[in-house]
């Protein structure tokens, strides 16, 4: 027996601690779920060999970072000048851009609110240095110098500025495990940006990631963007996780996978963040931004205004002066289209013709009453005037006093709005109008009927002048 | 035949200070850590598997490379995501492998160690696509030109780092 053992004592050592270690494996892996929390033993394991290996990571990390600093910091200043004077045009330029996108956010909030649906906002990050790896292709691990002792705690997102990196895996006190998205073991809930196609993302075996198990689609371009769709109840919702690559069939061959080409550089990271709260409120850092953002466009609008040429041409008469004002003042409002004035009025002229109440059926239109019209008209030199009806309101000719509107704005007037005139920009003083022909003011103008234009109440119909 | 181990010298075990066993390995496996994230392509490289050949290649005893196969080998596991022991059953069979075979070709010749590289690369690759594929039942592929890049830059880098680790020892005869 003795002599057994000893002939075959290297074998048996080797069959022993394969036996050893495959029951070990069987222990491990029995688990329900693959990426379950480890043992007790196999954690304190890890702990060990990430404790040892760690810190002279982190020293020559460090002095690594350290030498790098005082290049850039020292050394590298070339442009810098030039450089922070583009960023500071470019971060301008970013804050009307995030203003115009304000708007559409909060509707988008609105409607989620509506539809009982909680987006979470990232809350709070912590930023990590990347410090090593696992070293194999085998398993895409990171390893990050953060841990237990920073509120890290397992299955948090990691993110870079360009997009998701992975989530934390094994948290120890000072370094913290991070399962990157090109493991073949990962998984992250994501949706196609223009197709809205959902499917779960993973690692293949060369390490790019691939949404799995997607049903054959033309619409799925090259170059289409890939975010988070939030399902996986880890990555928050749109994060930027890359772009289509490109569509490779399943082993199968009734599915598709899609592979994404990663936004962050997985092959070059250096600092990451992990999110470690998330809320369904927006961050006052955010919200303070925003109300930054739209102060700035407040300004830059006003500064516009003053920069560009005026609407209003002081050689102009007055009165299109004063129409010009008022277009200004009343962007927006819905009016009726003025007719072009006419330089030598006719009979078909609008406004040519004596008020309806003064027309006898059949008879016609002598040109003693058309001159009259014209002429009182023509002495203000200011294109047609609506007549007052008789009992609806007479002109207000009280001598030495000057219109409040201009003749053409007052019959420009929409319904409704031309018993109450708005505030008009401050701008070159109108002419007083003549004594004689006072046109009437807006608030003496009848108010026509609500959805009725206001020139035809003024002018007779073409009937009335068979 | 030249790669058969002829002499005494040849055949002689040789011995490390204790540091060397301790530092080694460890150096391996941070450098193995470190360079991945800083050299894309690092990772065809396997840093503890070269040491664990070297060590058995030189100690020539099985039992005691078995046991720093296991060792390094389950180190290298616990900076992975996967379970403990892949990595220490790959290592432990190439550990005994080379020693078994150290005793019977010449360690000397760099082309025998470039040879033998080169298939105990081969030969780990093969054993955990067995344990992982088909034991475990996870994702592993095997693409043959890629694993022969692998086996050829593990070989070459071989060469020079077990020439560099041969300075360390100390000869015993």
């Amino acid at each position: 027996m003795e002599s057994f053992f000893s002939r075959y004592r290297n074998a048996l050592v080797l069959i022993t601690v394969l036996l050893a270690q495959v029951i070990g494996l069987a222990v491990q892996v029995r688990r329900p779920e693959p990426n379950a929390a480890d043992g007790g033993g196999v954690r304190l394991i890890r702990s060990w060999v990430v404790g040892l290996v760690t810190p002279p990571e982190r020293l020559l990390h460090s002095a690594g970072h350290g030498i790098r600093g005082l290049w850039m910091n020292y050394v590298d200043l070339i442009h810098v000048r030039q450089d922070n004077k583009n960023l500071k045009s470019e971060l301008d330029r970013l804050r009307l851009e995030e203003d115009s996108i304000a708007e559409d956010a909060r509707q988008g909030q609105r409607l989620q609110a509506l539809l009982g649906f909680r987006e979470k906002y990232v809350y709070k990050t912590v930023a990590a240095q990347v410090i090593g790896t696992s070293g194999t292709e085998q398993s895409r691990v990171l390893l990050i110098d953060k841990g237990s002792h920073e509120g890290i705690k397992p299955d948090m997102p990691v993110i870079t500025p360009d997009g998701i990196v992975g989530k934390t895996r094994d948290v120890f006190r000072h370094t913290s495990q991070v399962l990157e998205i090109s493991d073949g073991t990962s998984g992250a809930g994501v949706i196609l940006e223009k197709t809205r196609i959902r499917g779960v993302l993973r690692g293949n075996s060369w390490g790019q990631p691939e949404i799995v198990n997607v049903s054959p689609d033309e619409r799925i371009q090259r170059g289409e963007p890939v975010l988070t769709s939030g399902g996986d109840a880890i990555y928050p919702r749109g994060l930027a996780v890359g772009w289509v690559d490109r569509v490779s069939p399943d082993p199968d061959g009734t599915l598709v996978n899609v592979l994404v080409k990663p936004a962050a550089n997985l092959s070059k990271l250096e600092e990451v963040l992990v999110i470690t709260d998330t809320g369904v409120e927006m961050p006052e850092q955010a919200e303070q931004d925003l109300s930054e953002a739209q102060q700035a466009e407040q300004k830059a609008s006003e500064v516009l205004a003053e920069r560009l040429p005026s609407r209003v041409d002081p050689n102009a008469p007055p009165d299109q002066q004063d129409a010009a004002q008022d277009d200004s003042a009343e962007e927006g409002a819905a009016r009726p289209v003025k007719p072009p004035q006419a330089l030598h009025p006719d009979h078909y002229t609008p406004s040519d013709t004596p008020p309806a109440t003064e027309l006898v059926p059949g008879q016609k239109i002598t040109d003693a009453q058309s001159s009259a019209v014209n002429g009182g008209e023509n002495a203000t030199g200011n294109g047609p005037e609506p007549q007052a009806k008789p009992g609806v309101g007479a002109p207000d000719n009280v001598p030495g006093k000057a219109p409040s509107t201009t003749p053409g704005n007052s019959q420009a007037k929409a319904p409704g709005t031309a018993a109450k005139p708005k505030p008009k920009p401050a701008g070159p003083p109108t002419k007083a109008a003549p004594k004689e022909n006072q046109p009437p003011t807006p608030s003496e103008t009848p108010p026509a009927p609500s959805g009725a234009p206001a020139a035809p109440s003024q002018t007779p119909q073409p009937q009335g002048r068979a | 035949m030249v790669l058969m181990a002829s002499s005494r010298r040849e055949v002689g075990a040789k011995s490390f200070p204790l540091v060397i066993y301790v530092v080694v390995p460890l150096l391996a496996l941070g450098l193995q850590s470190l360079l991945s994230l800083h050299l894309s392509r690092f990772d065809l490289i396997d840093l503890p598997l070269l040491v664990t050949i070297y060590y058995g290649i030189t100690q020539r005893e099985p039992v005691s490379a078995t046991l720093v196969g296991t060792v390094i080998g389950i180190a290298q596991d616990a900076l992975t995501h996967h379970a403990l022991g892949i990595f220490g059953i790959s290592k432990a069979v190439i550990g005994y492998m080379a020693a078994s075979l150290g005793v019977r070709v010449d360690t000397e010749n760099h082309g025998t160690r470039l040879l033998l590289t080169f298939g105990f690369t081969l030969a780990q690759t093969a054993i955990l696509w067995l344990l992982q594929r088909h034991m475990l039942g996870q994702q592993f592929a095997w693409h043959w030109f890629h694993e022969m890049v692998r086996a050829v830059a593990n070989a070459v880098v071989a060469v020079i780092l077990f020439a560099i680790l041969d300075l360390t020892r100390r000869r015993d005869y």
